[in-house]
């Protein structure tokens, strides 16, 4: 029963950490408390089907149809991640000015709250896939009785979803004219820890060339087996041996998505005070 | 043509010799066997990793950044290296007590 409740709370503690910087990104959104949940569900369907049909995508593209499928959900996540942040650069101010000068939920947030429903599916996708074939491996063998092993993944995702939760309340913490401004700093670095993980995926299938296994080593500073070291990984993608092209895809994206939301914030016609500086809270 | 040409020396650095043999590594009663592999340092290799339990399981391991699911009766390729001399652990991320080592030397 440990051994499950450990196994799927590792699995959906790095989906949580993102659901819960998604919520914080939402905060006083009007409706995303429908998009995040369907985005979840979403994920959590696509998961069992994943799971339902893993042998044929292993099989897949000589063998690495896994990798392909992964890297493929997670350039989607990145594309939506950008979509988002070039959009919150355009209208966060307004997000921000509004809610806590009148304290009236934001209109108009549905089309990049589609975005972020999207990158919650993949997330949940992903680590939710493992889930279901660990615990479809657990509905097919009867050694132990499957009941106290399924009683301990509930166990695992229920303290999964409150670190997510408590991830949330602590960026909400956050004062609401700068709340925004971090969470889009977050999205960015999560945007560009997706792309690595993609580039890297994509290296271990052997489709991409890894420009070096690893070009540092940082493990005995902060593994990625730890729990912080894992958290970090979810987060901001952080690698103890990150392969070149790992390194190359990480910065690239950074660097790109930085640009997107500092050009979009420069070209809104200024609806603002005159001193107001529009573009300086946004990556 | 410079840039087409610094890319093309760049790819041809980076991609190291395969070893001509795929490995075989197999997952029988939640066990690996062999438990340890020996590989020669700086080489790239084709791991295949079988399964045949009837629950998946999944290659993993830390040390060299690897993370693929086995479905159950099914073989898929895991690409490693080039690594520096050293141990490389992996597991079994469905059943924890299968572990085994990788030696690169």
């Amino acid at each position: 029963m440990l051994a499950s409740l450990l196994i799927v709370f590792r699995e959906v503690f790095e989906a949580g950490l993102i659901v819960g910087l998604i919520l914080a990104a939402t905060e006083g959104v009007t409706g995303r408390g429908r998009w995040i949940a369907g985005g979840v569900l979403a994920g959590s369907l696509g998961a069992t089907v994943v799971a339902g049909f893993a042998a044929a995508i292993a099989e897949a593209l000589e063998g690495v149809g896994q990798e392909v499928f992964t890297a493929a959900i997670l350039i989607v996540a990145v594309a939506m991640l950008g979509w988002h942040n070039t959009w919150m650069a355009r209208h966060g101010r307004e997000m921000a000015r509004e809610m806590s000068a009148v304290g009236r939920a934001v209109k108009g947030g549905e089309r990049s709250l589609l975005a972020l429903a999207v990158v919650v599916a993949v997330a949940v996708l992903r680590e939710g896939s493992e889930v279901a074939l660990f615990l479809y491996g657990i509905a097919a063998s009867i050694h132990a009785g499957p009941a106290p092993m399924l009683a301990g993944g509930g166990i695992g995702l229920l303290l999964a979803a409150l670190v997510s939760f408590l991830l949330y309340r602590g960026l909400v913490a956050i004062p609401l004219r700068n709340l925004f401004a971090v969470t889009n700093w977050l999205i960015a670095l999560l945007a560009a820890g997706m792309a690595g993980q993609a580039a890297a995926v994509l290296a271990s299938a052997d489709i991409l060339p890894s420009w070096g296994d690893h070009l540092w080593n940082t493990s005995f500073l902060l593994s990625e087996d730890s729990w912080a070291g894992s958290a970090l990984h979810a987060l901001i993608g952080y690698s103890a041996r990150p392969s070149g092209v790992q390194v190359a895809a990480y910065a690239t994206t950074l660097l790109v998505l930085v640009g997107l939301a500092r050009f979009a914030a420069q070209s809104t016609p200024a609806r603002t005070a005159p001193s107001d500086n529009v573009n300086s809270s946004h990556p | 043509m410079r840039i087409p040409l610094f890319a093309v020396a760049l790819l041809c650095l980076a991609v190291p010799a395969m070893a001509e043999e795929p490995l075989h590594l197999t997952i029988k009663d939640h066990k690996f066997q062999p438990e340890r592999i020996e590989i020669p340092a700086g080489t790239k290799i084709k791991l295949l990793v079988r399964n045949d339990d009837d629950v998946a399981a999944e290659f993993e391991s830390f040390q060299m950044d690897r993370e693929k699911v086995v479905p159950p009766g099914k073989e898929v390729p895991v690409f490693i290296g080039p690594l520096d001399k050293g141990e490389y652990p992996f597991f079994d991320d469905f059943h924890q007590d299968a572990k085994g080592v990788l030696v690169a030397r």
